[in-house]
Formats: structure tokens, C-alpha cells, sequence
């Protein structure tokens, strides 16, 4: 921005949660956006670039919503020390923009007493205006300008209406010399909060006349879908046909991108001399990338479920509706959505506990998002399953496999729940967060708006995923393909590598939970991703391309494993941390090596015991 | 705990709704169709337990606009022990535990 004669402005957005703030982000800014972290934090740091008419750039922040400046989470103190100019790495604003919708004014103007305490110049954007006109709300703008003291320009976020006026208000109070004046805030204690109430409670009855026909769509909606049972009901109907979306729909995508890398990898493979570079192009970069990149068609369907409920309005709903369910286990009601990610990936699930305020809460349910089962895992059931389980009927109407494969996902879900009730009673013994939300009006989500988060999700995904991805990726093709066969080697070349010798020497580790050698060492590049162990799997037992012909590998498999070692197989994968990049998100949000190194313990743990007791009971069954 | 709450609750529901225009009880004992006004935003009248101090518990409640004066209609309940409620509070919906609600202290209407 060099070639902009007036200096770039700072101008920080801050608001309620549901205000409309990101459709207002998104209204101002485009596509000139950026998604990055602050420093230090795993808060998501959105900025923005605005040109104006006049010449002058403005670089927009877009800072995490909250209800007041005393902040709770991580999210909100960020909020808190940008507003305050105190954030390390990040210069203060020069102007404050205040989100808020026009149709529940009450909490925001108590925030808005709180922002004009820390004296930045402010713009009150009274967003959602269509709706407050539809339901023909009487604000005195003049009059609620005067008593906030400070400029308000009325927007419709999702129609782009009132953009341009905003951006030019705050041009004006740029050019107009207006300065910070002294930060008189602070932390207010709860006889403040009523005299702050008391001033927005007069303030309101001063400048808005209550509606003439106000939202009753959202109180018949709620008594349907907040009925204890009907909307427990409704509840769950949804995430059925959310999962049978997550898996119909991407399907056919997910293999395509899969046959497209598999084919790109043969490509290259068949144009480039042998050797190391190849393989490590091929085997470490194309199907590392690639093996992460499928999964991302189910984690865009499963997000467009979710950000479709969540402007709607749902998701506070169905936080509310678990709420009970999920605390019984000790995890909060907003633990549900992270969880509900986890079932496509869950990198994305972790990443989305930042909702948390609670630090408890958030690592409890960081620490059991890996058991619920992702998509990865579904490789290595279907080839299991497959070679062990036969494909009869129970009752005359279920399929053996299909049940199976229930079980599965239920131990996943159970096993979430057992663990965090045990984290609860063990490290945090009964202090339990209070569980306090609003419940927003509800909305027609705005499709332009839903894509555009949609966007949003996948770039964030594709980077963030792909920065810790990808080194790990690097680190298993080195351990499978170093050292090299010797010449004239009739093993497979894996054997001989340091994965191979990994493998040899956990063997008899692994031996009493049904595992031979081939297993342990597929075991190893398994580690870079669930589903890789399948394409493993092939290259202990030198089939090639076991990709295009899974049943040529289950078939393998049935000769040279017994039952009993397929089923410790399986109950092995429910439990497994057999995802390096998972570890490594851990590392990334809870900043230290603690948690990712409790996390590898507490579930190789279980994995071991669940192993062992399935291979067990089964050979006393007479399966092994 | 809770069953204790809940038998209480379950004597209070057979009370018809004149006897109880006019009664003060916490919020955390409230049903359903309940309304009334809030008098009274207490801290550290619960019962412990919590990840926050009690003062801490009451400022949040504040903030969300629990304060006295403040109109509240109960409107939904969770299915499992009734929890959490759903209520109106002035123009906005909220969701909360019951616990984390006895320190809010409410004057029913008449129906
Ligand atoms: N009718 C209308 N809907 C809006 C407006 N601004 C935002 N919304 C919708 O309100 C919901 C919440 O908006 P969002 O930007 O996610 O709120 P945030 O939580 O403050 O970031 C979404 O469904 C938006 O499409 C507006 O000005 N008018």
C-alpha cells in the first residue's frame, strides 16, 4: 500500500456474538481478507483490507465477540487487550467499530458504556436494520447519537447497505483529528454492572419505542424445537441425515481427488528416473498431501451443515438440548459442535474448541475428540470388515457388517464420554463452568454469507492443516524408506527401513494383542494418517496397489491373520492415536508438549487393553 | 442434590397459579410458564461446585441482564432432571443451568 499517499488507518470491529459482525467483516473487506493467528494465542486473527474513496487504506480487524470487556476466554481477551491497545505485536486502533443488532440493544449498550470508557474514537453500526424495520422498532438515531456520543450508521450486513456510509463515518472522525482520550476503564465489579444496566436501561427507553410487530416466529419455532422430547427428536434426525450427506454426498468427490492423486503419483513414477526423489515426491509429498485433501469434501459437507444451523440460530439450541446429556459425562454443551466436527476429522473438531471459555472445559474436550470416529478410520474398518466379519444377516433384517461397523462408532462415542467423565472426577473434581448463553433470534441464513464461511473454513483447514501436515508426512516417508533394501533383498523394501526395524523391535510388544510383524510395521507409516495403514498394509505384504484392489488384500489378510487378530485390529484403530497431524494440532492449541504427550499415552493405553482383550476373549472363543 | 431440588419443584407444581402470583422463589425452582420479576441478583447463595467464584457467577449473570427489575418468563426445560430453562428475559432468550440460576431470586405475576 505504498503508492496510498494518507497513511493506513487502523479500525477494529467489536460486538456481541450474533450481531452480524463477520457478515460485516465480510461486507467491508471482500475478498481482501486475511486468517492468520495472533501471536502467541490460537485465537484466529481476521483482517481485512478496505480502499476508500478517498484515497485512504484502512485495515480492518475483526476481533472476537463478547458481552463485556472483563474477558473469560482466550477469545475475549483478545478482544479485551486489542480494545485496550495492549496486545503484544498488534498496534492500537485508531477508530472503533461497535456491531450491534438494532433489534436487542440492551447487552450491547452496556458494552458500548464500557468501550467509550476506554476513550477511542467509535462508530455504532446498527446492523440488521431490515429486520428491525420489518418489525417497525422506533429508534431515535439523533437522540441515541447524542446520549452514546458517538456516530451511528444504520447497516444491513448481508445486503452490503450502508457499508459506504460506514467506512466514510469513520473516515470523518479519521480527518477530523478526533484522539484516543485517557482509558478511564475498569474491570467493573457487580454494583458497576447495575449502574451500567440501569444508564442502558434509560438510555433505551428514551430513544427506542418497542416494536409494532415484533419476532414471534422465533418463540413458535423454539416450542417445537425446544421441547424436551420432540426436540431431542429433531436433534437427532438432523445429524442422521447430516452424516449420511457427510458420507453420500462427498463420496464420489473424496475418490475422484483420490484417483486424481493416486494418478498423478503414477504419472510422475512413470516420467521421472527412479530413486529418492521420486519416491519422496510420489510416496512422501503427493500421497501425503493427498491422503489429507480427500478427507476435505466431508469436512466442507459436515461444515456446511454446521454453518447453515449456526446462522439459523440452531446451534445454541442444540448445545442447550445436550447440555444435560453431554454434562453428565462432565463436558459443556458447547463441547457439542467440536465433537460433532471430530466425526469428519478431527483436526477441524480441535481447532473449533476455541468456543470454550473454559480452560477445563476446552482441554477436556480436546482430549476426547480423537475417539470419536473420523473419517480416516473408515478405510481401515471397511477393510477389516470386510476380510473378517461375514456378510450375514441378524434378526433376518441387519447386516453383520453394517452392526460391526455401529459398534465402532458407538465405542468411539462411549469411550468419549467414559474418558471425560474420568478426566472430570480424577483432575477436576467437581468445579463445573456455569453454562450461560443467549439463544439468538432465529434467521434465514444468507446463502452468499454461508459460502463465503464455507470459504473460509477450507482455507484455514487446507493451511493450518497443511503447516503441520506436512512435515509429519516427510518425517513417516523418511523412517519407511531409510535405509534402503540391500541388493538382491526378497523382503519387502519397508522391512528394511527404520520403520521396519521399529516395527521388528515393538514386535514382541505387540505380540500378546494378536499383532505379527507385518502389522507392527505397517503400523509405523500408519501413524502419518489413519487410512495410510490400508496402503501399508499392501506394501508388507508386497501387493501392489492395494488401492485399486482392496479385495485382494482382504483376502491376504484372511490367510495370514486369524479372527481373533483382525477383531484386536480393529478395537486397536477405535482407540489408536494413530494420527501424527491430531498430535500435532494438540501441540499447536494448548501450547505445550503436556497435552499431546498425555494424549499419546492415555490412548495407546486403551488401545493396548482394548486390543487384548477382544484378542483374547476371541482365541478363549475359539477364533484365534 | 438434585433430587431434593426436584421433589420441591414437583410440590410446587401442584400449587395452582393464584396461590403462587406473588410468591418470591430462586429461579432455579421455577417451571415452564413461570414469570415474573426479578428482585433480588445474589452471590454466593448456591450451593458450591463451581468452576468460578460466586461473585465471579454473579457478575456474569449480571451481564447477561439478570438484574433487578428485569422481566423473566420461563419457557423451555431441558428433558433430563428438567434442566437446563430456557427463559425471556426483557426482549432476549437465554439458556442456563439451574444451578447456576439460584442466586437469582424472582416475584411471580399473577397469571
Ligand atoms: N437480515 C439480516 N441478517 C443479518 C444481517 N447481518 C447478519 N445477518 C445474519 O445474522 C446471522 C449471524 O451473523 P454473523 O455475522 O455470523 O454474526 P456474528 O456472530 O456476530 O459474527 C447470520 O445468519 C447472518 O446471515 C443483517 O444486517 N440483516
Amino acid at each position: 500500500m505504498t503508492d496510498v499517499p494518507l497513511p493506513t488507518a487502523r479500525v477494529a470491529l467489536v460486538g456481541n456474538p450474533n450481531s452480524g459482525k463477520t457478515a460485516l467483516f465480510n461486507a467491508l473487506t471482500g475478498s481482501r481478507q486475511k486468517v492468520a493467528n495472533y501471536a502467541g494465542v490460537t485465537v484466529e486473527r481476521k483482517e481485512g483490507q478496505i480502499a476508500t474513496a478517498s484515497g485512504r487504506s484502512l485495515s480492518v480487524l475483526d476481533l472476537p465477540g463478547t458481552y463485556s470487556l472483563r474477558a473469560r476466554s482466550p477469545d475475549e481477551v483478545v478482544t479485551r487487550d486489542a480494545v485496550l491497545g495492549k496486545l503484544s505485536g498488534e498496534a492500537p486502533p485508531d477508530v472503533l467499530i461497535c456491531v450491534a443488532d438494532a433489534t436487542n440493544l440492551r447487552l450491547v449498550l452496556r458494552l458500548i458504556l464500557e468501550l467509550k470508557a476506554v476513550g477511542r474514537p467509535m462508530v455504532l453500526a446498527l446492523n440488521m436494520f431490515d429486520i428491525a424495520q420489518r418489525q417497525g422498532l422506533r429508534i431515535d438515531l439523533e437522540g441515541l447519537s447524542r446520549e452514546i456520543g458517538c456516530p451511528i450508521v444504520t447497516t444491513v450486513a448481508t445486503r452490503k447497505r450502508g457499508i459506504e456510509d460506514l467506512v466514510a463515518q469513520v473516515e470523518n472522525l479519521i480527518a477530523s483529528g478526533v484522539l484516543s482520550t485517557d482509558n478511564i476503564w475498569r474491570e467493573p465489579d457487580a454494583g458497576q454492572i447495575r449502574d451500567a444496566h440501569r444508564e442502558a436501561q434509560r438510555i433505551l427507553k428514551g430513544n427506542v419505542r418497542a416494536p409494532e410487530r415484533p419476532d414471534t416466529f422465533t418463540g413458535k419455532v423454539d416450542s417445537v424445537l425446544l421441547h424436551p422430547f420432540a426436540g431431542l427428536a429433531i436433534l437427532f434426525t438432523l445429524l442422521f441425515v447430516m452424516f449420511q450427506a457427510v458420507f453420500t454426498w462427498s463420496k464420489a468427490v473424496g475418490d475422484l481427488m483420490s484417483d486424481g492423486f493416486g494418478a498423478l503419483g503414477a504419472s510422475l513414477v512413470a516420467h521421472l528416473p527412479a530413486g529418492i526423489l521420486t519416491s519422496f515426491l510420489t510416496e512422501g509429498l503427493i500421497s501425503g498431501v493427498g491422503s489429507v485433501l480427500v478427507f476435505l469434501p466431508q469436512i466442507l459437507v459436515l461444515f456446511f451443515f454446521i454453518i447453515l444451523l449456526e446462522d439459523f440460530g440452531y446451534m445454541a439450541r442444540a448445545a442447550f438440548l445436550m447440555d444435560r446429556i453431554m454434562g453428565g459425562a462432565g463436558l459443556h454443551g458447547r463441547a457439542f459442535i467440536p465433537l460433532l466436527s471430530s466425526f469428519a476429522c478431527a483436526i477441524p473438531g480441535i481447532m473449533s474448541t476455541r468456543v470454550i471459555d473454559n480452560r477445563r472445559d476446552r482441554l477436556t474436550t480436546i482430549m476426547v475428540a480423537p475417539l470419536m470416529t473420523c473419517s480416516a478410520r473408515i478405510p481401515v474398518y471397511t477393510l477389516i470388515i470386510s476380510a473378517f466379519i461375514p456378510n450375514t444377516k441378524v434378526a433376518g433384517v441387519l447386516s453383520l457388517p453394517g452392526l460391526v461397523m455401529f459398534g465402532l462408532y458407538a465405542s468411539g462415542i462411549l469411550s468419549a464420554l467414559g474418558v471425560s467423565f474420568i478426566t472430570r472426577r480424577l483432575l477436576w473434581r467437581g468445579a463445573v463452568e456455569p453454562f450461560l448463553m443467549e439463544l439468538p433470534a432465529y434467521k434465514l441464513p444468507d446463502p452468499l454469507n454461508v459460502a463465503r464461511s464455507l470459504y473460509l473454513r477450507a482455507q484455514i483447514f487446507i493451511t493450518r492443516a497443511g503447516t503441520i501436515i506436512l512435515p509429519m508426512m516427510i518425517l513417516v516417508w523418511f523412517l519407511s524408506s531409510f535405509p534402503g533394501a540391500p541388493a538382491g533383498a526378497t523382503d519387502p523394501a519397508i522391512n528394511y527401513s527404520l520403520a521396519g526395524r521399529i516395527g521388528h523391535l515393538l514386535q514382541p510388544v505387540l505380540g500378546p494383542i494378536g499383532f505379527n510383524w507385518q502389522m507392527t510395521v505397517a503400523l509405523i507409516p500408519g501413524f502419518a494418517a489413519r487410512e495410510v495403514a490400508v496402503a501399508a498394509l499392501g506394501t508388507v505384504y508386497a501387493i501392489g496397489n492395494s488401492d485399486a484392489h482392496p479385495g485382494a488384500l482382504a483376502t491376504t489378510l484372511q490367510h495370514h491373520w486369524s479372527i481373533a487378530t483382525g477383531l484386536a485390529f480393529l478395537a486397536w484403530y477405535v482407540f489408536a492415536p494413530q494420527c501424527a497431524s491430531t498430535i500435532g494440532v494438540v501441540k499447536r492449541e494448548t501450547n505445550s508438549w503436556l497435552w499431546p504427550a498425555i494424549m499419546l499415552i492415555y490412548m495407546t493405553t486403551l488401545a493396548y487393553l482394548a486390543a487384548l482383550v477382544v484378542y483374547q476373549v476371541a482365541r478363549v472363543c475359539g477364533l484365534g | 442434590m438434585v433430587s431434593a431440588e426436584s421433589r420441591a419443584m414437583l410440590a410446587k407444581s401442584a400449587e395452582t397459579a393464584a396461590a403462587k402470583a406473588g410468591r418470591t422463589l430462586r429461579l432455579s425452582e421455577t417451571k415452564p410458564g413461570d414469570h415474573g420479576v426479578i428482585v433480588e441478583v445474589r452471590a454466593g447463595s448456591h450451593s458450591g461446585g463451581h468452576g468460578v467464584a460466586v461473585d465471579e457467577l454473579q457478575r456474569r449473570l449480571l451481564e447477561f441482564g439478570f438484574v433487578e427489575g428485569a422481566q423473566i418468563e420461563v419457557l423451555h426445560e431441558g428433558a433430563i432432571w428438567r434442566d437446563p430453562i430456557a427463559v425471556r428475559l426483557d426482549d432476549m432468550r437465554i439458556g442456563l443451568r439451574r444451578r447456576d440460576a439460584e442466586g437469582v431470586w424472582i416475584r411471580l405475576d399473577a397469571k
